[in-house]
C-alpha cells in the first residue's frame, strides 16, 4: 500500500527567519500521477519543491518520496527524483551533450550508461541538433529542454519540475507541455504553476496553495466543477427591462449584470451556480422570445478566479 | 571517487574555459617573471651569502602572488555556483556536501599549482646561463616548493570558506582577502613588540609566515610549520563544510 504512494507529505512547515513558507501541509501523490502545485507567488511551491527534492530540510513535519524519508534518506531519494528548479540554472560555459554527460556521472551512472543515457534523452528531448552547442548561446526554448532532458537522465522515478513553461514563447510552451504529458506515461510528474490553462491540460489531479497552505486537492475535473463555469457573456438585441425579468427568472443564474452595447444590443454578464453550464439554458431562452443574439460565450476561469471563488467559500463558512 | 573526480573536471574546466584562468595566468606568469629578473640583478650587484631562493621570495611579487591572486582563484568556488543557481542542481544530487567541498578545494588546489609552475623552469634556466650549478641547493629548493604548496593549501580552503559564505563573488573575494592579510600580517606581530622571553614572542614566531617561508628557502623542513599549515587547512576546510551544510539549519 505505502508503495503505491510517490509523495507522502504530512504536517510538513518550513519557517524562514522572519515568515513561514509552508505551513502544516499534508499531500500525497501516487504513483504515475501527473501533479500539478498551483498557486501564486509566494504561495510556498518552491519550497516544497525543494523540500521534496531534498535541497533543504523542512522545520517540522516529515516527507517521504517513494517511501524514503527526505531527511534521512537523502541520497536514496535524489537518486529517485529529476528535479528542474526554478528559472532552470544550467553551466552555461558547458556544451550541451557535455553537460549531460557530467550530470549523468554525478547521478551516479556508468561511462557507459551515462553515454546510451545521454543519447537517449538527447533524442526524447529534441536536442540532437545542438548536442554540441555550448549552452549559452541556446535560446531559452533549448535551455529549458536541456533542463528537462538533465532531470530525466538518471531514469528518475519521480520528475519535479518548478514553473517548466516560465519566460517560454507559445510554440514552446506547447512543445515543453507535450513533453511532460509523454512523460507522464512512464513517470510520475509533479511541476508546479501559476497558470492555470497549463495545468489543465497536462494535470491530472491539482493541489491549490495559497499563503503556505493547501487549499484545495483534487482532480483537475473535479476543480473546474466545484468552481462551476466561468461568467456567461450574452449580446442581445431586447429591452433591458425583459432582460432584466428573464434573467431573474431563470433559477441557474446567480447574478447577473447589464450594460449597453454598441447598436440596439445590451451585454449581459450572467454568473451561473456552480457547476452549470449556462449557455444552453440561454440560447432557449432567447430563441423562445424570438429576440436576436450576436454573441454568447463562456469566459475561461483565472486563477483569480479559483482563489476568490475558494477563499468566498471558506469565509462563508466561517461565518455559517 | 567517481563524484569527487566528475566535480574536479567540471571545477578544472571552469578555469580552463573561461578567461578568469588565463587572466591570472597571465598575472602570475608577469610577477613571477618579474621578481625572477629581479633576482638576476641583485646577482649581477654585490656578492651575497644567502641562498637564492631566499632571494626570490624577499621580493615583494612573491607575497602579491600569494595574498592578491589567491583569493581571485578561490571566489568563485561557491558564490558564483549559488549566484547562477546551479548549486541547487548540485546538491540535489546524490552527491555528500564533503565530497562537493573536497573536490572544489583540490581543484582550486591544483589551479593554484599550475599557476606556480613556470617557478619550476628557473632552476633550469638559472644553471643554463649562468653555468654555475652551485648556485642552486637541492633542498633549499624542494622547500621553497613544499613552502609554496603548503601556503596555497591555507589560502585556498580559506578561500573556500569566504566563497562559501556568501553569493557575491567580490564579497568572496574580499573575504578572503581579508583573511589572507591577517595571516600574512600576523607574521610582523613579532617584531612590532620587542622580543621578549615570554610565551607572547614564542607564539609570535610560531604563527610567523615570514619566518616559516625563510626556513623552508633554506632548506629546513620543520614539522611544526608543516603541522601548522596543514591544520589550518584542515580547520578551514571543516568551517567550508560547516558552511556548506549550515542550509539545512539556517
Amino acid at each position: 500500500m505505502a508503495d503505491e504512494l510517490m509523495i507522502d507529505v504530512e504536517n510538513l512547515t518550513k519557517r524562514y527567519a522572519g515568515h513561514t513558507a509552508v505551513k502544516d501541509l499534508t499531500f500525497s501523490v501516487q504513483r504515475g500521477e501527473i501533479v500539478g502545485l498551483l498557486g501564486r507567488n509566494g504561495a510556498g511551491k518552491s519550497t516544497t519543491m525543494r523540500i521534496l527534492s531534498c535541497f533543504m530540510p523542512a522545520t517540522s513535519g516529515t516527507a517521504r518520496v517513494a517511501g524514503c524519508d527526505v531527511f534521512t534518506q537523502a541520497d536514496d531519494v535524489r537518486r529517485r527524483i529529476g528535479y528542474m528548479p526554478e528559472n532552470n540554472p544550467l553551466h552555461v560555459d558547458m556544451r550541451v551533450r557535455e553537460y549531460l554527460k557530467f550530470r549523468a556521472r554525478l547521478k551516479g551512472l556508468s561511462l557507459a550508461q551515462s553515454r546510451s543515457r545521454v543519447d537517449d534523452v538527447l533524442e526524447q528531448c529534441g536536442l540532437g541538433d545542438v548536442s554540441r552547442k555550448v549552452i549559452g548561446h541556446l535560446s531559452k526554448g533549448y535551455r529549458q529542454r536541456v533542463g528537462l532532458a538533465d532531470a530525466l537522465v538518471h531514469e528518475p522515478e519521480l520528475i519535479i519540475l518548478d514553473e517548466p513553461t516560465i519566460g517560454l514563447d507559445p510554440n514552446q510552451i506547447r512543445a515543453v507541455r507535450q513533453l511532460i504529458k509523454d512523460l507522464g506515461k512512464s513517470h510520475t510528474v509533479l511541476i508546479s504553476t501559476h497558470i492555470l490553462s497549463e495545468v489543465e491540460m497536462t494535470c491530472s489531479r491539482l493541489l491549490i496553495l495559497d499563503g503556505g497552505r493547501l487549499l484545495m486537492s483534487d482532480t483537475t475535473e473535479n476543480v473546474l466543477k466545484v468552481i462551476g463555469g466561468g461568467q456567461v457573456v450574452a449580446e442581445i438585441a431586447a429591452p433591458a427591462s425583459d432582460l432584466k425579468l428573464c434573467w431573474e427568472q431563470i433559477a441557474e443564474v446567480e447574478h447577473y449584470d447589464l450594460s449597453p452595447a454598441e447598436g440596439d444590443y445590451t451585454r449581459c454578464a450572467l454568473t451561473p451556480r456552480a457547476g452549470v453550464d449556462l449557455r444552453p439554458v440561454v440560447f432557449e431562452h432567447v430563441r423562445q422570445r424570438g429576440w436576436k443574439l450576436r454573441e454568447l460565450h463562456q469566459s475561461k476561469h483565472s486563477l483569480e478566479d479559483i482563489f476568490m471563488h475558494l477563499t468566498r467559500t471558506d469565509r462563508e463558512e466561517d461565518e455559517l | 571517487m567517481r563524484v569527487y573526480i566528475t566535480l574536479l573536471r567540471r571545477e578544472l574546466a571552469g578555469f580552463f574555459f573561461s578567461m578568469t584562468g588565463y587572466v591570472l595566468m597571465a598575472a602570475t606568469l608577469l610577477l613571477l617573471g618579474v621578481s625572477f629578473s629581479l633576482l638576476l640583478e641583485s646577482l649581477n650587484a654585490d656578492a651575497v651569502d644567502v641562498p637564492i631562493t631566499e632571494l626570490f621570495y624577499r621580493t615583494q611579487f612573491f607575497w602579491l602572488i600569494l595574498l592578491v591572486v589567491s583569493p581571485l582563484i578561490t571566489m568563485r568556488t561557491f558564490a558564483l555556483e549559488k549566484h547562477t543557481g546551479t548549486y541547487e542542481t548540485l546538491m540535489t544530487t546524490p552527491v555528500s556536501d564533503a565530497q562537493v567541498v573536497l573536490a572544489k578545494f583540490s581543484a582550486v588546489l591544483v589551479f593554484y599549482l599550475v599557476l606556480w609552475s613556470p617557478l619550476l623552469a628557473y632552476p633550469w634556466l638559472l644553471s643554463r646561463f649562468t653555468g654555475d650549478a652551485s648556485l642552486l641547493n637541492p633542498g633549499a629548493l624542494g622547500g621553497t616548493y613544499l613552502g609554496i604548496a603548503l601556503f596555497g593549501a591555507v589560502f585556498m580552503a580559506m578561500g573556500c570558506f569566504a566563497s562559501a559564505l556568501t553569493r557575491s563573488q567580490i564579497v568572496a573575494a574580499m573575504i578572503g582577502l581579508a583573511l589572507g592579510m591577517a595571516l600574512f600580517l600576523g607574521s610582523f606581530l613579532g617584531s612590532v613588540h620587542p622580543p621578549r622571553a615570554d610565551w607572547q614572542t614564542q607564539f609570535y614566531r610560531h604563527i610567523s609566515m615570514v619566518d616559516h617561508l625563510q626556513d623552508f628557502c633554506r632548506g629546513i623542513v620543520d614539522t611544526r610549520a608543516v603541522a601548522y599549515y596543514l591544520g589550518l587547512t584542515a580547520f578551514f576546510l571543516f568551517l567550508t563544510l560547516k558552511s556548506v551544510e549550515s542550509r539545512r539549519w539556517k
